[in-house]
């Protein structure tokens, strides 16, 4: 990112933003009442910085496809997942970012990654009963795991597979239990509650990449910001706009409505060397345990 | 006693009949009991375990995220339809021979509510975070809609079951001073309200009944549409679906009615109803067990040929799976064994009669629970992404659970009949009282019937 770091930081909070809604006409009551329709405003939130600017980042992710292989040329698994499960102590069995082997049309492959698209009219909130899930104020969809009561009707409703569960009290890493746990970093996991990406909410507020994004090898993956139209794979930054038209991007079943924030650009990792002829598999990733990575480390961020 | 009239000797012999049961309990009963209440009891062990473990002592997985207990769910929310709603439609369009079979109607709908109810919640993932319903609701959420209409039909539907019975109560104070403990007498007086049967008494009750017999019918067809919306509010195929809201309504009728002519057939014979539970009962709820047969034939029909038709990718695997792939098993005995048998039952003269109906009805209950089990798990276990069909077999936690809400549902039965008259004792006396300006009924027959719902065959009454 060519920003500041300090200016990531930069979002309204809950009382300018209302005023701001007031002054384009949004009436009093109706600000009153927003902020138990919209949990995301309320004070909860723990994106506090207070700045002189309002912009409020709205995040995406695009994957680059031409540049994705997922890792096989390089004989590894895929890097973005071992990170992420690293990065948030994934429970063991769950990958929150997943990559698949999709066909294509020739009869040939290519490899797709897939997070949490974090849609913009996301399915799994609208029908969560206790609102559990819900949107940040960067159109993050986040679960709060202190009010998830387990229905699993998210799941039933996301088109897209991202969200596991926990059927078992997960293991955590040691010292977890005096984390502070937050939606944006929900560690300690929790038995019978639901998870999923949160598009690393916790570091990009804190001014860094995703993990997924900072671990491709391939700088395959690039956040992006729509409010400021632009986009970065942690090496080069881009117009975001421009970059998704000009190769044409995709997103994952458009045609059902839900408005993924994740776009695909249309390849099959032959910018990083892959030889569409040659078959080889995705390698399983490892887990945090079998990675040996601990609350202290770095990756483990906080 | 030898100036009584025929009439009066036949309200007796019903009041006998009746109110037995609830002073005089055989050896037959306590182990009958018994054996239901140590399978509640290994169901109950089952769930400290899925407590003490979490949800992975189940079959489910993240790919089919819902297994036995919704489908139990939607089974025992389906059966609840028997009762109230049945017993609300006959007695608004005063089929006279409802009267002996209401108050089995209504008392299925309760229990199968209570153990419907109970099933969502055994399948959270954090039940202990139930009161959040309450503290968080989300009127969005379709968990929420059924929820509070559950709630509502539970209310109503105890309501509804609780009034006719403040007579009856009443009659059992009167009838059983002396014949059992005095607590239970207590009780009977409390719970009768100070009943005297008073013409002003029984104008208020029939107006109460009157108004909470309309009210029940658009509760409970809310119930079982928004059952129905849990999955038709999401995109996945074979859920995705416009008409599940009346294809489920007519489902749970359907089912409710086998469960009733089911039930009917074992009270007859356990406590000696056939005097008043007779062939005719079963024939008439037979023709509308054909009727709502036929119906849900139709729907199914019409929902699985307009999705096959077009072939879109998500609904023609699914499709395929269910016709000749992994689940077609299960939905071919519904089709054959839980819609077409039974209906062949119904329709031939020769096959109408009572125990081919019974196990007719058996089949169509069997036939619904594999119906509801393959609307529930294969749209889970279909790919949404290139991966491989999701599996899902049941542990023996969810098999356990599952049997004990079944013999659970037997074992309220079987205490319930300890405590109330199961046959509505003042509406058969008024049915009579009624029906026949002249002649006393004979009880060996029928009851009397004023507006059947179908013309009478002429068939023979008993098989
Ligand atoms: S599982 Fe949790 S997050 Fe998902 S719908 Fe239920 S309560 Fe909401
Ligand atoms: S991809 Fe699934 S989990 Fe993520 S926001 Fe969309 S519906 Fe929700």
């Amino acid at each position: 990112m060519n920003d500041d770091p300090q200016d990531l930081k930069q979002r309204v909070n809950r009382r300018q933003l209302l005023k701001l809604l007031g002054t384009v006409g949004v009436t009093p009551i109706a600000a009153r009442l927003l902020p138990d329709l919209l949990p995301h405003l309320s004070d909860a939130s723990p994106a506090q910085d207070k700045t002189e600017s309002r912009r409020i980042r709205q995040w995406v992710l695009v994957f680059d496809l031409r540049k994705c292989e997922g890792c096989v040329t390089i004989g590894e698994a895929p890097q973005c997942i071992e990170a992420c499960n690293a990065e948030h102590f994934v429970p063991k069995g769950q990958e929150w970012i997943k990559v698949f082997e999709m066909e294509s049309p020739g009869g040939h492959s290519f490899f797709l990654p897939r997070p949490c698209m974090q849609c913009e009219n996301p399915p799994c909130l609208n029908v969560c009963p206790v609102g559990a899930t819900y949107m940040n104020e960067e159109g993050v969809v986040l679960v709060n795991h202190e009010r998830c009561i387990g229905c699993r009707m998210c799941m039933a409703a996301c088109p897209y597979a991202a969200r596991v569960f926990n059927w078992e009290q997960p293991e955590n890493p040691p010292g977890a239990t005096f984390a502070t746990y937050s939606p944006e970093y929900p560690v300690p996991h929790r038995q019978g509650t639901v998870e999923k990406c949160m598009l690393c909410a916790h570091r990009t507020m804190d001014g860094k990449l995703p993990a997924c994004v900072e671990g491709c090898p391939m700088y395959a993956i690039y956040l992006g910001d729509l409010t400021e139209d632009i986009a970065t794979n942690g090496k080069d930054v881009v117009k975001l706009s421009l970059f998704l038209a000009s190769n044409s991007a995709y997103r994952l079943k458009e045609e059902l409505g839900t408005r993924p924030r994740v776009f695909y650009i249309p390849g099959h990792g032959q910018e990083s060397g892959h030889d569409i002829d040659e078959h080889r598999p995705v390698i399983p990733a490892r887990s945090w345990q079998e990675q040996g990575v601990s609350l202290d480390d770095p990756q483990g961020g906080h | 006693m030898d100036t009584l009239t025929d009439m009066q000797q036949a309200e007796r012999k019903l009041e006998v009949v009746v109110l037995r049961p609830l002073t005089q309990t055989s050896r037959r009963w306590y182990v009958w009991t018994a054996s239901l209440l140590v399978i509640v009891g290994i169901g109950i062990v089952a769930y400290i375990n899925q407590l003490a473990n979490g949800l992975a002592v189940t079959g489910m997985r993240d790919r089919v995220i819902w297994g036995l207990y919704i489908t139990n769910f939607v089974f025992f929310i389906g059966i609840s339809h028997a009762g109230t709603l049945i017993s609300a439609i006959l007695r608004t369009t005063h089929a006279e021979w409802r009267r002996p079979v209401t108050r089995m109607a209504e008392l299925i709908t309760v229990v199968a509510l209570s153990i419907g109810g109970l099933m969502p919640v055994i399948d959270l993932g954090r039940p202990d975070r139930i009161p959040f319903l309450l503290q968080y609701g989300k009127i969005s959420s379709p968990i929420v809609w059924d929820f509070i209409s559950i709630a509502t039909y539970l209310t109503a539907s105890l309501m509804y079951l609780y009034l006719p019975l403040i007579p009856d109560f009443a009659l059992a104070y009167d009838r059983l001073r002396g014949a059992t403990s005095s607590i239970r007498l207590k009780l009977y007086g409390l719970l009768s309200l100070g009943w005297l049967d008073l013409p002003e008494q029984r104008r208020r009750l029939t107006r109460g009944i009157n108004i909470m017999m309309i009210l029940i019918i658009p509760i409970a067809i809310s119930v079982h549409t928004v059952v129905s919306w849990i999955f038709s509010m999401t995109m996945r195929a074979g859920w995705n679906s416009t008409i599940f809201g009346p294809y489920f309504v007519v489902g749970a009728i359907f089912s409710g009615i086998a469960g009733i002519i089911t039930v009917m057939y074992v009270f007859r014979r356990i406590y000696h109803l056939e005097d008043y539970i007779t062939a005719k009962h079963f024939r008439y709820l037979s023709y509308l067990l054909l009727a709502f047969d036929l119906i849900y034939l139709y729907f199914t029909f019409a929902e699985y040929l307009t999705t096959g038709y077009k072939m879109e990718e998500g609904e023609n695997f699914l499709l395929r799976e269910l016709l000749v792939g992994q689940y077609s098993l299960f939905f071919w005995v519904f089709v054959v064994g839980g819609l077409l048998i039974p209906a062949t039952i119904i329709i031939l003269p020769w096959t109408r009669k009572i125990p081919l109906l019974v196990l007719g009805s058996i089949l169509v209950n069997i036939g619904m629970w594999l119906k509801r089990f393959v609307i529930v798990v294969p749209s889970l276990a279909l790919p949404l992404l290139p991966t491989e069909w999701g599996v899902y077999i049941p542990t023996w936690v969810e098999i356990a659970i599952s049997a004990a809400a079944f013999a659970g549902f037997a074992l309220i039965f079987t205490l319930a009949t300890k405590l109330i008259p199961i046959i509505s004792v003042w509406e058969m006396k008024e049915g009579w009282e009624r029906g026949l300006t002249a002649r006393a009924p004979e009880p060996a027959r029928s009851a009397p019937t004023l507006a059947p719902l179908a013309a009478d065959t002429g068939g023979a009454d008993e098989p």
